[in-house]
């Protein structure tokens, strides 16, 4: 098997990873390494909450980061903290937090098999994510137009390493709700099988959940 | 065999009673463990396949034993180590403060008094010492085993060391904190002299004894000895190999060529710039990290040191 | 008995592929082993070459340089490519599933994606090494800010093998929540998954918080951001404390697995009920929850308030007892037993004495004024590898031999084996004993040169290398050279589940999910209480 042979199974099994060829598919069904649906779906969801656990743990440190240094330099936080568009950060609040109903709103819409109400859901939701980018987009080049840049102090370096890992969460968030979305148009889920877009919901949450978090600590204090 | 290097400080005493403490509770255990380790495998060793056993699964008694007696052993073994850091870290109240700087790789001390000396740290015996230290770069730590103190020293805080020597002579120092390329030579020494002859090194007649002498030996063989006590060894090799700074091997005579594109050949009068002041002339391929030695050798000492160049062909 | 079950797992397909895309937990364990075999050797490797700059003073085969890359490179490639992942992944993989009654892990894609997630983790972490970092493995700001080093891409290999390690931790979690067979329940459930289980919480739970720090760390060095930089206002104090939140629990990820081996095997080798499975499996847990709180102990020294180190001191010390108990519990096993001198009861024996002098010795590092003088000594370098050498590493032999049968479907030549155990034992106590004495005496780690009255000690610590590696390599030999003929399902008697099958197991594990009537490590015969 060449090099390239592999490469391409890579990409395909990630891609496709209910297609996924399991070594053993010359001799029988892959069923048995499958295990039965309501274990299947409390299985998926334990896993997501662990899961959820451990980001919530990766942005403890930087809210034990944000904590520590603002104890120890509560005037470089209040004026930096000034410094940020309010405005344009309340409306990136409001438009995660609309994002999350629409979501739950497609969770709940799965379940009752209605397709059309989860496709327009999902869309609204990814559309919301997008908007929120555009606007961190002009959020992060004014700030940059100004010379505050990551390492101005340590305020700044706190704001561009929460919104920026938050908003690499948005981005993934973005393609897992993209991909489903996919799926949905393939036809691929139903009210017997809506785990993929429960869990993706939930991790759109975690998202929501963490930018909550993170406006009132960055925007508001100053 | 001897496991414990000597002790020479009020702090020693504690520490070392706390490792004889818990070295025999740990022998004692070891022993007790393979005691039973090898007993058990020689008398319950497997006669057939069809031996009985007995299918115990557990002993209340046992148990609580195995948990009771380490737990108690664990209270006193903290205590101990407790109750002496908690004297180590008081400061007596007539301490006399020394300033510590580190640098990657150099000690160097401040005294009350004015004086600066680097790598070597003088202080008088039986007089509480508080070392108020930092970093000018990365994390070192102050370490000297004959008074069993060890302090990181770092660059955005004091910290601090306290001890009272009780012996005089002289102590090794060393760096523990991992801090790059000459770590393993960032060494130091600490006099402990007594009272009389502290007050002679601090008033200086000690420097001038020790020049008188100095007036004795030749020249080159002083600046061997300046090598390593001022600290050029942790840089600077001898024997040709790249340092952090450039070999003294072979070095007088030799062209040298700035980053700024020039060059000259490495005369007395260039070593004796570059002394002291390092930044004027940097040589291509080396980082501008070495302090200025002005006031810290005199005239005397930059040509013993020269002349020691002069004998590394 | 399904068509595919007929054939052993390790004859259900072949060539590469059939192995690379499997989503057979069972192949998988068996090529995470292949994986931290090949970087174990890489890493003992380096140590060898530094306990060979050692047998003298100053420079005897390579530079101050390339000795600090040496130490880095041996030290962060056991720690996060050997020993983290290392017995949890492979064993862990192999066997859980074998031991609850399953089929296999819950999410067998994700366990797959996981191992990719590793070698791709080890890739960059290997990229790392044309230019490779001097910092030692614990990355301590601002040097590994400073320094010229490529240590962005190592920190990023370390930060892709973060996730493969909390997913295998959920992907565990979830198994042995969703997929005991009917009637094993947690008071039946072996101690190694007891182990694991406790092991996968510290996994999840601890890694990504060094995940967040090597971020950060990576930023810095970018960026400038500051948080760990003291010339730009950040404290470096602060690095040492996430680090550590992650990585004292990672000595328990490495330990855990371990003291899980050999909780099975002495039952097996005694004949007898593990003595005290409840407070095995509750220590497990309870030393897996403590270890998050005592991370400050190894900052003692490193400008903590004196009220913080108090505090670490006191848990350090909640943490030894849950050891000692377990250390007890083990000997008591052998008691009234019939005891086997097997290879891999003779790794457990000497799992159990070693570690017991690693745990006696972290007693000297937990109080207060004597971590003082010992701290960032050569006591602290023996102390760290009698537990994870003597600890973790035995045991993972000592499994390496016990599981043997079953992974392989062979049996190996116990003679040579033993030959190759004593060699090790000897070999490891030559080189690490030494070590605690330099320390008491003030010799500091990291140390490419050193005194000239250190260079006895230093010296039978290097020849130590050569007795213990001669024992590696006769290891090596002995079990790449399987004895003739097939191995029985079960060549030692044993009652656990994982023994109930063919050697090697199907394909998908069992014909049919077995149903559990008995507890655990049911052997010998019933006494009467005494009354």
């Amino acid at each position: 098997m060449g090099f390239f042979d592999v490469t391409s199974k890579i990409i395909k099994s990630i891609a496709y990873p209910s297609e996924m060829v399991p070594s053993i598919d010359d001799h029988a069904d892959d069923g048995e390494h499958h295990f039965d649906p309501v274990t299947e779906h409390e299985s998926a969801k334990l896993g997501m909450w662990l899961f959820l656990a451990t980001e919530l743990l990766l942005f403890g440190g930087l809210f034990a980061a944000y904590a520590i240094y603002r104890a120890k330099y509560p005037e470089m936080f209040m004026d930096g903290s000034k410094s940020l568009d309010v405005v344009l950060g309340t409306v990136n609040t409001v438009i995660l937090i609309f994002s999350s109903l629409t979501v739950a709103v497609a969770v709940k819409a799965i379940q009752e098999n209605r397709i059309k109400l989860v496709k327009l859901m999902l869309w609204i939701t990814i559309i919301c994510a997008a908007i929120f980018a555009v606007n961190k987009y002009f959020e992060y080049t004014y700030k940059f137009s100004k010379g505050i840049f990551p390492g101005t102090d340590i305020f700044y370096s706190i704001y561009f390493a929460s919104t920026g890992v938050h908003m690499l969460h948005v981005f993934i968030g973005m393609i897992v709700l993209g991909i489903l979305l996919r799926k949905v148009y393939k036809g691929k889920y139903s009210k017997e099988n809506f785990t993929a877009i429960e869990i993706g919901g939930l991790y759109w949450h975690l998202v929501d959940l963490i930018w909550i978090y993170l406006f009132p600590l960055l925007y508001l204090v100053g | 065999m001897n496991w414990l290097p000597q002790s020479a400080s009020t702090f020693a005493p504690g520490v070392d009673l706390i490792l004889w403490l818990v070295t025999i509770i740990s022998v004692l255990s070891c022993v007790l463990i393979g005691f039973l380790l090898v007993y058990f495998c020689v008398k319950y060793k497997r006669k057939s396949d069809n031996d009985q056993t007995p299918a115990i699964t557990h002993d209340s008694f046992l148990e609580t034993l195995w948990t009771v007696i380490p737990t108690i052993l664990c209270i006193v073994i903290f205590l101990y180590g407790y109750i002496y850091y908690d004297e180590y870290t008081t400061t007596p109240k007539n301490a006399v403060e020394i300033n510590v700087t580190a640098k990657q790789w150099i000690w160097s001390f401040d005294y009350s008094n004015g004086k600066k000396t680097l790598n070597e740290l003088y202080v008088p015996v039986n007089q509480p010492i508080r070392l108020v230290m930092q970093s000018d770069d990365v994390l070192h730590s102050f370490f000297v085993p004959a008074f069993r103190v060890k302090q990181d020293v770092m660059g955005n805080r004091y910290t601090y060391i306290n001890f009272t020597a009780t012996k005089e002579g002289v102590y090794d120092l060393y760096c523990t904190e991992y801090c790059g390329t000459a770590h393993s030579d960032m060494l130091g020494k600490v006099h402990v002299l007594s009272k009389a002859k502290f007050a002679s090194w601090e008033d200086g007649s000690a420097d001038k004894a020790l020049k008188a002498s100095a007036a004795n030996i030749p020249p080159a063989e002083l600046g061997k000895q300046l090598y390593s006590s001022k600290g050029c060894v942790a840089c600077h090799s001898i024997d040709g190999a790249d340092g952090v700074g450039p070999t003294w091997k072979g070095l007088f005579g030799k062209k040298r060529l700035f980053v700024d594109g020039s060059s000259a050949a490495a005369d007395e009068n260039y070593i004796k710039e570059s002394i002291l002041y390092p930044g004027e002339k940097m040589v291509e391929g080396y980082a501008p990290v070495m302090p200025s030695y002005k006031g810290l050798l005199d005239d005397s000492e930059i040509t013993a040191i020269i002349e020691y160049i002069k004998t590394l062909k | 008995m399904s068509e595919v079950n007929e054939k052993n797992y390790l004859e259900n397909g072949e060539g590469f592929a059939s192995w690379f895309f499997t989503v057979d937990h069972k192949r998988i364990g068996v090529m995470y082993l292949w994986a931290i075999a090949v970087f174990f050797i890489i890493a003992a490797i380096a140590s060898f070459l530094v306990r060979f700059e050692h047998l003298t003073p100053g420079q005897t085969i390579v530079s101050a340089d390339t000795y600090n890359v040496l130490f880095t490179l041996h030290g962060s490639m056991m720690v996060f490519l050997f020993i983290v992942p290392g017995v949890a992944a492979s064993f862990g993989n192999f066997l859980i599933p074998l031991m609850i009654g399953a089929k296999d892990v819950i999410f067998p894609k994700l366990n797959l994606y996981s191992f990719w997630i590793y070698l791709a983790g080890a890739a960059i972490f290997m990229i790392a090494l044309a230019g490779p970092a001097d910092t030692g493995w614990t990355f301590y700001t601002p040097y590994s800010i400073e320094t010229g080093a490529n240590v962005i891409l190592i920190t990023l290999g370390i930060f892709v093998l973060g996730f493969s390690s909390i997913l295998t931790g959920i992907n565990f979690i979830v198994t042995m929540h969703k997929l005991r067979a009917p009637g094993m329940t947690w008071d039946r459930l072996p101690l190694f998954c007891w182990a694991a289980y406790a092991t996968s919480l510290l996994q999840v739970l601890a890694t990504p918080v060094v995940g967040i720090t090597l971020l950060l760390l990576i930023g810095e060095r970018y960026f400038g951001l500051g948080f760990f930089d003291p010339a730009r206002g950040g404290d470096p104090v602060m690095f040492q404390h996430f680090f550590w939140f992650y990585s004292h629990p990672a000595v328990y990820i490495m330990i855990l697995p371990a003291m899980g081996i050999i909780s099975e095997i002495m039952p097996v080798f005694s004949r007898k009920p593990i003595f005290g499975y409840k407070a095995i499996a509750y220590a497990s847990l309870a030393i897996a929850l403590i270890s998050f709180l005592v991370w400050g102990h190894h900052m003692f020294v490193s400008g903590q308030s004196k009220l913080v180190n108090i505090i670490f001191s006191v848990i350090t010390y909640a943490v030894a007892v849950p050891t000692a108990i377990k250390v007890f519990n083990w000997l008591w096993t052998m008691h009234k037993g019939s005891i086997e001198l097997s290879t891999a009861m003779l790794y457990s024996l000497a799992f159990i004495f070693l570690f017991t002098i690693g745990g006696l010795t972290g007693l000297f590092l937990g109080a207060l004024a004597a971590d003082v003088h010992l701290h960032d000594t050569y006591f602290v370098v023996a102390h760290m590898h009698y537990v994870m050498i003597g600890g973790t590493v035995f045991g993972f032999f000592a499994a390496l031999h016990f599981w043997y049968p079953k992974m392989w479907g062979r049996m190996f030549d116990e003679f040579k084996a033993k030959i190759a155990f004593v060699l090790i034992f000897i070999g490891f106590n030559v080189v690490f004993f030494p070590q605690f004495i330099m320390g008491t005496l003030g010799m500091p780690r990291r140390y490419f040169n050193y005194a000239p009255e250190f260079q006895s000690l230093h010296q039978i610590s290097t020849y130590g290398t050569w007795i213990i590696g001669a024992g590696f390599i006769l290891m090596l030999w002995v079990l790449m050279r399987p004895l003739p003929g097939k191995a029985p399902g079960n060549p030692y008697r044993s009652v656990s589940l994982e023994w109930s099958m063919d050697s090697p197991p199907g394909t998908f594990n069992f014909d049919e999910i077995p149903t559990i009537t008995e507890p655990v490590y049911n052997y010998g015969t019933k006494v009467e209480e005494e009354s």
